[in-house]
């Protein structure tokens, strides 16, 4: 019996080294980010331009670069992804049509950033001739990111009770008046935190802007959207490998690096507290 | 006290499926106009079912198939063509569990309304309490019209989905063991309902309480396996059912 | 009154008396309840917008199936004139030689090797941590305990890959490099411990869905035997959510194939034939992401980074699709 009882509390522990072991390495990565990171914001470095080809200055182009690309793919990712997630919850019935369409998000959702990247120059860069800009990295972010959006904003609507659409339809209401009025309004803000977790995905993707969007050092902002922009994730990759004396610009690096992962962490950690509370808020 | 009016509903030679399995045989039966008509069976029966073909509701089941012939004020609902939301704004349903919508009281009595484009307030709010006082809950309701319906009793929420589908002014109404979840007072209340609405609309009840069938209804037919086994004068069906099966049902035998 | 569904229903019309279309109906009912104007005009418009919500929705839903098209279609649009000059054959080689004064050489394998030495790798290291901690967080942690595990998780998910492959190059290689005497850190070992990473909450997440999935009649009846709450975890739960681990695993691994910043920074990025974790190795993904940036559009080297997309592509809607087919079973079952 006493062995049986130390075997086991061996097992216990084994595993939960091994779980805590994970935790361990995030907060190891964090708070090295954080620490080495955090001394080189301030509110210069945030709000000018790179100078010295990065070893000096700031990061504002790369910041605003990340916003545009960033917001430029919600704005198209995110109402496409929401409509197909409508289709697929409320519309579908099982036919070969939506198992076509299922197989394609599946398969779209394992496609490597990279490819996309490859994608991207050669539909939208290319083939569509916006070249290396804004708009062909939006897209190519936007058709990444599709399919998180589509399985949370599915998701989200399929919590919404059953009853409520046959209340609604049993009134004679159709299907789409049945949707607008009795299931989004009560789906719609957790559509909205499961796709924000796509925005967090988007900023800080590196490999698709690389080969549509990205330039390392423009000497003036993007004035629209068929110019390049800078970005966080590439500024940073350049200023790590690329550059001529990447020991000495450590400090920008770490500024860089904190600056990301705080916009990342940022949209995923209110995303989740934001869906803690509307769990609260509905609960069926 | 039953006397033949002419029947609102006729359903002829009825088959219905889920995928392959077939859940009602050849149902025929007429269902007369301004009376209250009870399906009693055992759980399981098809009563629920063949209530949920009256407006079709069994449409939104993924695989469901239907055959043969309801005629709702002569019309075949089932005829290709046929709108689905007229038919069910005509033919209104209560459900076994209350589900009022997590809007405010005014706002679940005017959803029908709006749906229909009723826009004005006046008009709006003359139907939401015409519909409060027929379904017996504006006395209860009258000043909180705002407040969240999630907030009422038991009996009150199925009080209020009964004036939410009357608010669309249906001719038929269907419920479906509204009662079995409330409470004995919150039932009588139920019950009382029903024996005002006869007057003005055709009501198809389900239910799996046999006095309840016996006190509020004037016809009774009674499902078991997905057939109908005998229809008839509720009086004449608790006293002197003609099939052995019925008698046992009624009688607690089984079920 | 031309419009469609009326057609419809004139056809219809035999079975259709008046009172189902467009005249008000005569039910007992007072003024305001009949004041709803009925039919008429607005179920008409009504209908017309249902059918454009449906065919706007089914259309959207459709671009998903449009966008894969158009990547399969454009990766082989870019590469296929590497088929007649030089030739398919010249991917198979075993050197990748892409600009040279003399002679070009477009051999993937080294790539191919370098790309699966890396996962292999990586999954060596991913698979004991990711299932083991899907295995605590789902049978062993306390609820308060998986509260606080899971966000940290969903965290580690959420850090860029650049970002990592940055704690890589500076604090991850050195220490490789110290503990093991290297010459340099940036060998294919560096790599697969950030894609493993990386892979870890992909793991732990599936595997901890596929494991609390195991009905709970199953752990009663091994603990009613007398079995430990660690002999039912190790004896009877693991295993009776086993596919669904190897779909976790699987579907690990197609992350960490597909994974280009991280490897990028930290593998040295040699492409050479070889094995052992200690060496530099060079992976499709970067290659790709370090060598399109200076290709002329267009030309050989540039057909031949396409074909390296395809074969990556491939490789990972495989491994994809494979790993789908065993979730699904185990869903099933």
């Amino acid at each position: 019996m006493n062995k049986r009882n130390l075997l086991d509390n061996l097992g216990l522990w084994t595993f939960r080294i091994i779980a805590y072991s994970v935790v361990g390495a995030v907060a190891y990565i964090l708070l090295d980010i954080v620490v080495k990171g955090a001394p080189s914001i301030h509110w210069d470095f945030l709000s000018s331009p790179p100078r010295k080809s990065g070893a000096a200055g700031g990061i504002f182009p790369a910041i605003l670069g990340t916003v545009y690309l960033t917001s430029g793919a919600m704005l198209v990712a995110f109402p496409l992804g929401m409509a197909s997630a409508i289709y697929l919850s409320e519309y579908a019935r099982q036919g070969r049509f939506t198992r076509a369409i299922r197989l394609a998000i599946i398969t779209l959702s394992g496609v490597p950033s990279i490819v996309f990247g490859l994608f991207g120059l050669g539909l939208f860069v290319l083939f569509f001739g916006f070249g290396a800009s804004i708009l062909s990295g939006c897209l190519t972010l936007a058709c990444m990111i599709l399919p998180t959006i589509i399985v949370a904003s599915e998701e989200a609507l399929r919590a919404v009770p059953q009853y409520l659409r046959e209340g609604s339809l049993a009134l004679g209401a159709g299907p789409w008046q049945t949707i607008r009025k009795n299931v989004l309004p009560y789906a719609i803000p957790g559509m909205v935190t499961g796709s924000i977790l796509g925005i967090g995905r988007a900023a800080g993707e590196t490999a698709p802007i690389l080969l549509t969007a990205a330039a390392f050092y423009l000497p003036r902002l993007p004035k629209s959207a068929l110019d390049p922009c800078m970005a966080l994730p590439y500024h940073l990759y350049v200023l790590a490998t690329q550059h001529p004396s990447a020991d000495q610009v450590r400090p920008m690096q770490y500024g860089t690096a904190f600056t990301l992962v705080a916009i990342v962490l940022f949209f995923n950690v209110g995303a989740i507290l934001l869906r803690a509370h509307f769990r609260k808020k509905y609960q069926w | 006290m039953v006397t033949n009016t002419h029947a609102d509903v006729q359903v002829s030679d009825l088959n219905f499926f889920y995928g392959a399995v077939q859940a009602l045989h050849g149902i025929t039966i007429d269902i007369p106009e301004k009376q209250v008509t009870a399906l009693i069976g055992p759980s399981g029966c098809g009563k629920s079912t063949f209530l949920r073909t009256l407006n079709r509701m069994n449409d939104i089941i993924v695989g469901t198939r239907a055959e043969g012939r309801v005629l709702v004020r002569g019309a075949n609902i089932y005829a290709p063509g046929t709108d689905v939301a007229a038919l069910r704004r005509r033919v209104g349903m209560v459900f076994q569990k209350s589900n009022p919508f997590p809007k405010s009281i005014f706002d679940n009595v005017a959803y029908g309304p709006r749906l229909f484009g009723v826009r004005g307030r006046n008009e709006l709010t003359e139907i939401v309490e015409k519909s409060l006082v027929r379904a017996g809950l504006w006395a209860e309701v009258k000043d909180r019209l705002p407040a969240s319906a999630m907030a009422l009793s038991g009996g009150q929420q199925q009080r209020l989905c009964i004036a939410r589908a009357l608010a669309v002014g249906p001719e038929i109404l269907l419920m479906d063991e509204p009662a079995s979840a409330l409470d004995p007072r919150s039932t009588a209340h139920i019950e009382d309902l029903i024996g005002e609405l006869r007057e003005n609309y055709t009501i198809v009840i389900v239910t799996h309480n046999m006095q309840q069938a016996a006190r509020v209804s004037d016809i009774t037919a009674f499902f078991y396996e997905g057939h109908i086994i005998e229809t008839g004068p509720t009086q004449t069906m608790f006293t002197t059912p003609t099939q052995k099966q019925t008698e046992d049902y009624i009688t607690g035998r089984f079920g | 009154m031309g419009l469609e569904p009326d057609a419809k229903v004139e056809e219809a019309g035999g079975e259709h008396p008046p009172a189902l279309r467009a005249t008000p109906f005569e039910g007992g009912l007072v003024g305001a309840l009949r004041a709803i104007p009925f039919a008429g005009g607005y179920f008409r418009i009504a209908g017309a917008s249902e059918r454009g919500a449906r065919l706007f929705f089914a259309a959207c839903a459709s671009t998903s199936m449009l966008i894969v098209l158009l990547i399969f279609l454009f990766l082989f649009k870019e590469a296929v004139p590497f088929v007649s000059k030089p030739g398919l054959s010249d991917l198979a080689g075993t050197r990748w030689v892409p600009v040279s004064f003399q002679h070009e050489l477009f051999g993937i394998l080294p790539l191919v090797l370098g790309s699966l030495l890396v996962t292999l790798l990586a999954s060596v290291l991913a698979i004991p941590f990711g299932v083991g901690a899907a295995i605590y967080i789902a049978e062993l942690a306390r609820p308060a305990e998986r509260e606080f595990l899971k966000p940290c998780i969903e965290m580690l998910a959420a850090i860029p890959s650049v970002v990592l492959g940055f704690f890589g190059l500076v604090v991850l290689a050195p220490l490789v490099k110290a503990v093991f005497h290297l010459s340099t850190g940036l060998t294919a070992l560096s790599g697969a411990i950030l894609l493993a990473l990386m892979a870890a909450p992909t793991i732990i997440s599936i595997a901890e869905d596929a494991i609390r999935s195991v009905p709970r009649s199953y752990r009663e009846a091994s603990l009613a035997m007398g079995a430990t709450h660690m002999q039912t975890v190790w004896k009877v739960t693991t295993p009776a959510a086993l596919s669904g681990i190897v779909a976790a695993v699987m579907l690990g691994m197609g992350r960490v194939v597909g994974e280009t910043m991280a490897v990028l920074m930290v593998t040295g990025n040699a492409a050479m034939m070889t094995l052992s974790p200690f060496d530099s190795v060079r992976t499709m993904t970067a290659t790709i992401a370090a060598e399109m940036g200076e290709v002329t559009f267009g030309s050989t080297h540039y057909q031949a980074l396409f074909w390296v997309g395809i074969t990556l592509l491939f490789a990972t809607f495989i491994l994809n699709m494979v790993a789908q087919r065993v979730l699904r079973k185990y869903q099933r079952s």
